[in-house]
């Protein structure tokens, strides 16, 4: 008898449990990879940060089409095995309907092969121009090409009548892969690598390849990397009081650069998304406001300053948003709405996607920022 | 610039990170010798220098003195209560068990030091001023001089505590034979722990001096480590010159290889002549035959 009554109640509840259910639509299912630790965390903590704080806004303004957002992020530690992994459980336990990130090249194109079978659309948040050229289908990134970054540094030289220049990157996937585009360009803009010289990641002493630089008649040093390298570079070649104009990549567009520099940073040029000179731009520039807007939500909720890093994530996010507001909630629905895309002005840059562009980016995405005085000035 | 001035330059840079070697190094011989371990968890105490002084100048904003001082005396205590809780109580156990155990703990320190302070990278401002010096067409930093008279002071010091003072001879009794030792009299447990807070002061002290030239961060310790390791083998595992002349050595090829080779096997040289050394001469350079330590 009692056995029975307990039976019942439990029925009832499981009913109750599951009208509520159809009641209230369930929230729709986001993946995100991203490498939150580990040695790629300067991309993947920023890029959590920004989706997070952003899912949050989506929801709190009443999600998309009365539906709230979930998101599943799991770290993949920059190692390819373990975002292939977690891929996999996002398509197949999580049933997420999209996935953003993983933050690095090597992470996104492990995974490019599981969400191409899956049929899931993946807008990663990593550089390299390998993701998106070949296009796949299902795949899209918000990052800017290293190619982007290169022409633009390589178009100032031209314009200041340099043309022997000396490059010194670092000996990891960033560095290799400025490197080949600096090598590559290099023709096109009529200038002569003089000199190329490489450093590892954990090195703390490059006095010694700009000795060797300085030694050669380099007009300008190219230095390729990411925090701590470059800053010791720039430290040294104050050191060692080497007057030749010093460019590095948009991998140091971040405030710690200028602080891990200090005076040695002084003077030099990199290319970087708008968003670190967010306010010196022309009001008539598309993308301030979004800008704008990142960087003091970002302030307030993180108590640091965002980076374009983070703002990868941001536009990840809004770009799913609007397919889906536009179309539905269906992976297939968002992949064809993605790539419909025009004219969408967000943190990287002004995104417009085709079927033979799953980039969406041209070279106006980047500006050139000069450290004057311990802090960003634009080039115009 | 002509070949002469930049040879002076790759001596100068070279000798400097030798020093940063040396340094790192004598912390490696100093445990070794007393106890016949070798301390991997020895690169996370520079990492605890650097990381200590930063922390206590950034968050308690207290002046660089205090803030070096309370930097050492807490690596040493962490130093300490490494030694009681993982080393002392297998003393006993193989040194091969003992040196696993003190990779393992290198990783818990390093992960421990990533969750309280983040991933960043941190400068410490420089000692005293910025600006570089010149020396015939080559250019250093104050802060190498301060990096080289810290390096000399410690070796003196230690050169007379080990030769002169009762404890220093007693460590050395152990080293040659703790048994005996024990027999006369000296105990080898507390001379263990002598060892760790001597090499832990000395590591983090290490780990401050270079931190505003090479910044800091929390997994700075692995390859600073692995370098002072090199220095202390090429040196034979001596607490006096050897582990100096080994971290010099170190510091000229890597700079000489990177300047006149190619910087791309500026780690490979260190460990190329590590595995040659280990292979062709396991006693150290410099050393005679005789397996002597000191």
């Amino acid at each position: 008898m009692s056995r029975n009554v307990f039976r019942m109640i439990l029925v009832l509840c499981f009913s109750f449990l599951m009208a509520g259910a159809v009641f209230a639509a369930p929230p729709v299912k986001i993946g995100a990879l991203f490498s939150v630790s580990g040695p790629a965390s300067f991309l993947g903590e920023p890029e959590r940060n920004t989706a997070v704080m952003m899912v949050d806004e989506i929801n709190k303004a009443g999600g998309i089409k009365g539906r709230k957002l979930e998101l599943v992020v799991y770290d993949t530690q920059g190692d390819a095995t373990k975002a292939v992994q977690a891929a996999n459980k996002l398509i197949k336990d999580d049933k997420v309907v999209a996935i953003i990130g993983p933050s690095t090249t090597g992470d996104s194109m492990a995974v490019i092969p599981v969400v191409e079978r899956a049929g899931i659309p993946m807008i990663s948040c990593a550089a390299g121009i390998k993701i998106t050229e070949p296009v796949n289908k299902w795949v899209f990134k918000t990052a800017q090409n290293d190619v982007l970054a290169v022409m633009k540094i390589y178009r100032h030289l031209q314009q200041q009548k340099i043309d022997k220049v000396a490059i010194l990157t670092v000996s990891d996937g960033f560095g290799s892969s400025g490197r080949e585009q600096l090598r590559l360009q290099a023709k096109e803009f009529d200038i002569k690598i003089i000199s190329d010289e490489t450093y590892g990641p954990k090195d703390t002493d490059m006095t010694v390849q700009l000795t060797k630089i300085r030694g050669n008649e380099a007009q300008a040093i190219i230095c390729w990397g990411t925090n701590p390298g470059p800053a010791i570079v720039a430290r040294n070649a104050r050191q060692l009081g080497i007057k030749t104009p010093i460019y590095m990549s948009h991998g140091v567009s971040s405030k710690k650069f200028i602080e891990l520099a200090g005076d040695g940073a002084e003077g030099i040029i990199l290319p970087s998304g708008k968003v670190i000179v967010a306010d010196q731009l022309p009001d008539s520039d598309p993308q301030k406001k979004n800008l704008m807007n990142y960087v003091r939500k970002y302030q307030e909720r993180y108590k640091v300053e965002g980076d374009h890093f983070g703002g990868h994530a941001w536009d990840a996010i809004m770009l799913l948003k609007n397919a889906m507001e536009k179309g539905g909630f269906s992976p297939a629905a968002i992949r064809d709405q993605l790539e419909k895309t025009k004219k969408f002005s967000g943190i990287g840059g002004t995104f417009s996607f085709s079927p033979d562009d799953h980039a969406g980016l041209t070279s106006d995405a980047f500006v050139l920022v000069q450290v004057v005085n311990g802090d960003w000035k634009l080039i115009k | 610039m002509d070949n002469f001035q930049q040879l002076i330059q790759y001596v100068l840079s070279g000798l400097s990170n030798g020093a940063i070697y040396a340094l790192i190094g004598f912390g490696f011989a100093i445990i070794y010798n007393a106890t016949g371990i070798i301390n991997f968890a020895q690169g996370e105490f520079v990492m605890l220098g650097g990381m200590l002084t930063i922390f206590f100048l950034t968050v308690f904003h207290l002046p660089l003195v205090p803030a070096v001082l309370l930097a050492v005396m807490i690596s040493t205590i962490v130093g300490v209560v490494f030694e009681r809780l993982a080393i002392r109580p297998l003393r006993n156990a193989k040194p091969l068990r003992l040196i696993i155990i003190t990779i393992g703990a290198s990783i818990l320190i390093r992960g421990i030091a990533m969750l309280v302070w983040g991933k960043d990278t941190h400068a410490l401002p420089a000692f005293s001023s910025n600006e570089p010096i010149l020396i015939a067409g080559a250019t250093m930093l104050p802060q190498h001089l301060w990096i080289f008279g810290v390096t000399v002071l410690i070796i003196i010091i230690s050169r007379i505590f080990f030769n002169y003072t009762m404890m220093g001879k007693a460590m050395r009794a152990c080293a040659y034979n703790a048994q005996a030792a024990g027999l006369v009299g000296i105990s080898v447990k507390s001379m263990t722990l002598i060892s760790f807070v001597i090499s832990a002061a000395i590591g983090s002290m290490a780990g401050i001096i270079i931190a505003p030239l090479t910044m800091t961060s929390y997994d700075v310790g692995i390859m600073l480590g692995l370098k002072g390791f090199c220095a202390v083998i090429i040196g034979g595992m001596s607490t006096g010159f050897g582990t100096v002349l080994g971290g010099l050595v170190l510091g000229l090829l890597e700079a000489l290889g990177a300047g006149f080779i190619s910087a791309s096997y500026k780690d490979a040289i260190a460990f190329i002549i590590l595995l040659l050394i280990l292979f062709f001469r396991p006693e150290g350079l410099f050393s005679k035959k005789e397996t002597e330590r000191f």
